[in-house]
């Protein structure tokens, strides 16, 4: 796009064949991710600017335009790439900011969301994995213990949802964007906090507990200046349970896409082969608390 | 029956081939699924080594956990025990329990995922 002598590298994100198809019950749609991107860079998070968006119906479809940012996403090339060195011990307190920001928009100001605590979500996953009746010994632990142990419960903000290396855009400067805002929900902030603990976002690098990269005190306490509430470490350890056991039971809902015969690929075989690698997280934290 | 070749080294051929000769001349998704392919080929081949051992021993666990019969199969006291954790009348502070779910889960991944950080981690504390 060429506007007077300056060229913009732009993004257009659109619903395959330009019209909403509901992936699951929660996933928002185009629209209100264009509008959550408006929200959230009024709050100050680094997020792609939205340039246009266009309806169901239109010569385009569903979709919305919006800035191309430069950078990287895949987790072990930050973690591991000479390019992000710089940035990575940057990446904790921006984090924090970040989330105090998107944590922080006022509510009356969003389009509809779902509305998910954890007890919503507790419900939620056991009644997916109590239907594909394959029953796991350290899961029903973690359920008991979950249910056994909630935390009172915080005043509802915006939540991300997905908010890990992945979906964030990371350059020698440190986050540059944070993207994929489609299970965004209305929820406990710290969902967002533990959900980038969760070891399996931590691409090996198992030591640092942010994402691989940071320390979580050092998260916590850029994320209480940046206007935030002050959580404790130990208050994010139920949140990193609940983290794992969501993953692992997505990593089954994958591999159950598989046996119920809907993708047959070797992938959604495989995936069901790393259950177990959240079942582990659970015992380590678990250990933890006991 | 005869078994030479062993389904180990049927398996193992049949990754060689993959990777060796297969996967280099493929690109984009074929080359990321071979890729996979070849993962899960090297999993079956932990699994045949590993599991006969890890699972008996799994078994022997479960009968004194579960004080169930001898010819209970692991597969019913797998699901026996998931009843009695989700109803309350066994968790985390039932005798032998957490110890026996971390060397299971431990034996698991060693066949799963060798090199996935949390195995160390558990490693590294012995119950």
């Amino acid at each position: 796009m060429v506007q007077g002598a300056t060229h913009h590298r732009l993004i257009l994100r659109r619903v395959p064949g330009g019209e909403s198809v509901t992936r699951s019950s929660e996933a928002i749609n185009l629209r209100t991710e264009s509008a959550l991107l408006g929200c959230a860079q009024r709050a100050g998070v680094p997020v792609p600017g939205v340039l246009g968006v266009f309806e169901p119906g239109s010569d385009l479809g569903e979709a919305f335009v919006m800035h191309r940012i430069e950078g990287e996403t895949i987790g072990r090339k930050i973690l591991r790439d000479e390019a992000y060195k710089s940035a990575l011990p940057l990446l904790a307190a921006q984090c924090g900011q970040a989330l105090a920001g998107i944590h922080a928009v006022d509510l009356a100001t969003l389009p509809d969301l779902p509305r998910s605590n954890g007890a919503d979500q507790i419900r939620k996953y056991e009644d997916i994995y109590r239907n594909f009746d394959l029953p796991r010994p350290v899961f029903e632990l973690a359920f008991s213990w979950l249910k056994a142990n909630e935390p009172t419960a915080h005043a509802p903000v915006l939540v991300h949802g997905d908010f890990r290396l992945g979906n964030l855009i990371v350059d020698s400067n440190g986050l540059a964007s944070v993207l994929d805002w489609e299970l965004a929900h209305i929820g406990d902030p710290r969902e967002d906090i533990a959900w980038i603990c969760v070891n399996s976002w931590r691409f090996g690098q198992i030591e640092h507990r942010v994402g691989g990269f940071g320390e979580l005190e050092e998260m916590l306490a850029a994320y209480a200046a940046a206007g935030g509430a002050r959580f404790e470490a130990r208050e994010i350890d139920w949140w990193e349970t609940l983290g794992s056991l969501k993953w692992g039971i997505m990593c089954m809902i994958m591999y159950e896409a598989f046996r119920s015969g809907g993708d047959p690929s070797v992938e959604r075989a495989a995936i069901g082969r790393r259950v177990s690698e959240t079942e582990i997280d659970l015992l380590n934290l678990l250990e933890k608390a006991l | 029956m005869h078994d030479a070749p062993s389904p180990s080294e049927l398996i193992a051929a049949v990754k060689s081939f993959i990777d060796k000769a297969a996967a280099p001349q493929l690109t984009g998704h074929a080359a990321f699924h071979a890729r996979v392919a070849s993962n899960v080929l090297a999993t079956l081949l932990r699994e045949l080594e590993h599991r006969p051992a890890a699972e008996h021993d799994e078994s022997e666990r479960l009968r004194e956990i579960l004080g169930a019969a001898p010819d209970a199969t692991v597969h019913d006291m797998n699901r026996d025990l998931c009843g009695r954790i989700r109803d309350g009348h066994m968790d985390a502070a039932t005798p032998g329990l957490f110890q026996h779910l971390k060397t299971t889960t431990i034996d698991q991944l060693s066949i799963d995922q060798p090199n996935y950080s949390g195995l160390e981690a558990a490693r590294s504390r012995p119950g």
